[in-house]
């Protein structure tokens, strides 16, 4: 982060990633990662974090029977727990 | 807007009382609840009395949904506040403001400029990473982890996240590049000691 702008880039930074910054502020961005290692080292990992995140998360997580069991059993919904 | 998302659940007869389509509303959507729950507070067992709560209140309250947001993010509303509560429940000594206070400060500017993507996927997929991944994501305030829990791993859009947390996009924004960043600066951290190790 030795460049000038690179706090104002900051700012931009969750939205250059989502996709969703104006074209013209897009090639602003993408024009200073040409000059400025740091923030582009910054760009690929914080990307990479977001995707390992997704990914170590993408497991199925499935209500345990007992655990679903007893919620209908709360609800008093026991008669519809197989349907 | 009668069948939610195409759930096989009618939401104008879960309205009506249909107990039986209300079953069908907690079979679409307590996977994805569950799984929430237990992001947030890290256990099974808490993440049960969540999942109760949540459809309790949702079997109480229905009636008198609007619909202004989908049916998936008002449930994911209620067990975000649920967890929200339980937190602070087990943990009185914790201020509010550690809830609501997080947009006054500023970002925080990178430290840590390693590159590690070039780390291979079995270094960067092992059980050790991911074990330092929940470290790091529970090191987070509650506040900052619910945003990219909620966007980031749950795919909630900003607006969806604004609604379930009732925060303006704005302090979701802030609150999500924050959090970013400071997971990115822990991953740097333990990713960068990987690098030194293997050029020794």
């Amino acid at each position: 982060m030795k460049y000038e702008n690179c706090d104002s880039m900051l700012s931009m930074l969750s939205d250059f990633i989502d996709g969703e910054l104006s074209r013209e502020f897009c090639t602003a961005f993408e024009n200073h990662l040409e000059q400025c290692p740091d923030c582009s080292i910054v760009v690929d990992t914080l990307k990479r974090t977001i995707s390992l995140y997704k990914d170590n998360s993408s497991e199925t997580v499935n209500v345990p029977a007992d655990v679903r069991e007893r919620l209908y059993k709360c609800l008093a919904l026991e008669e519809y727990i197989n349907q | 807007m009668d069948n939610q998302e195409n759930s096989g659940y009618s939401l104008k007869e879960v309205q009506k009382g249909n107990r039986s389509e209300f079953a069908k509303l907690i079979n679409a959507h307590s996977n994805q609840i569950f799984r929430l729950a237990i992001k947030i507070l890290g256990n099974e067992q808490d993440a049960e009395d969540v999942l109760q709560n949540t459809f309790l209140k949702a079997f109480q309250k229905i009636g008198s949904f609007e619909g202004r947001s989908n049916v998936s993010t008002w449930l994911f509303r209620i067990a975000t506040n649920e967890a929200l509560m339980l937190i602070r429940k087990q943990k009185p000594e914790m201020n509010v403001s550690e809830f609501s206070d997080e947009d006054i400060d500023e970002v925080e500017s990178p430290v840590q400029f390693i590159d590690w993507c070039c780390l291979p996927e079995s270094e960067l997929m092992s059980d050790e990473t991911r074990h330092m991944m929940d470290k790091a994501i529970y090191q987070l305030s509650e506040a900052l982890r619910i945003v990219f829990i909620l966007r980031d791993i749950e795919g909630l859009s900003i607006q969806e996240t604004s609604q379930v947390l009732d925060l303006s996009e704005t302090a979701v924004k802030t609150r999500l590049l924050r959090a970013r960043l400071k997971l990115r600066e822990q991953l740097s951290t333990y990713f960068g000691e990987r690098l030194t190790d293997r050029s020794e």
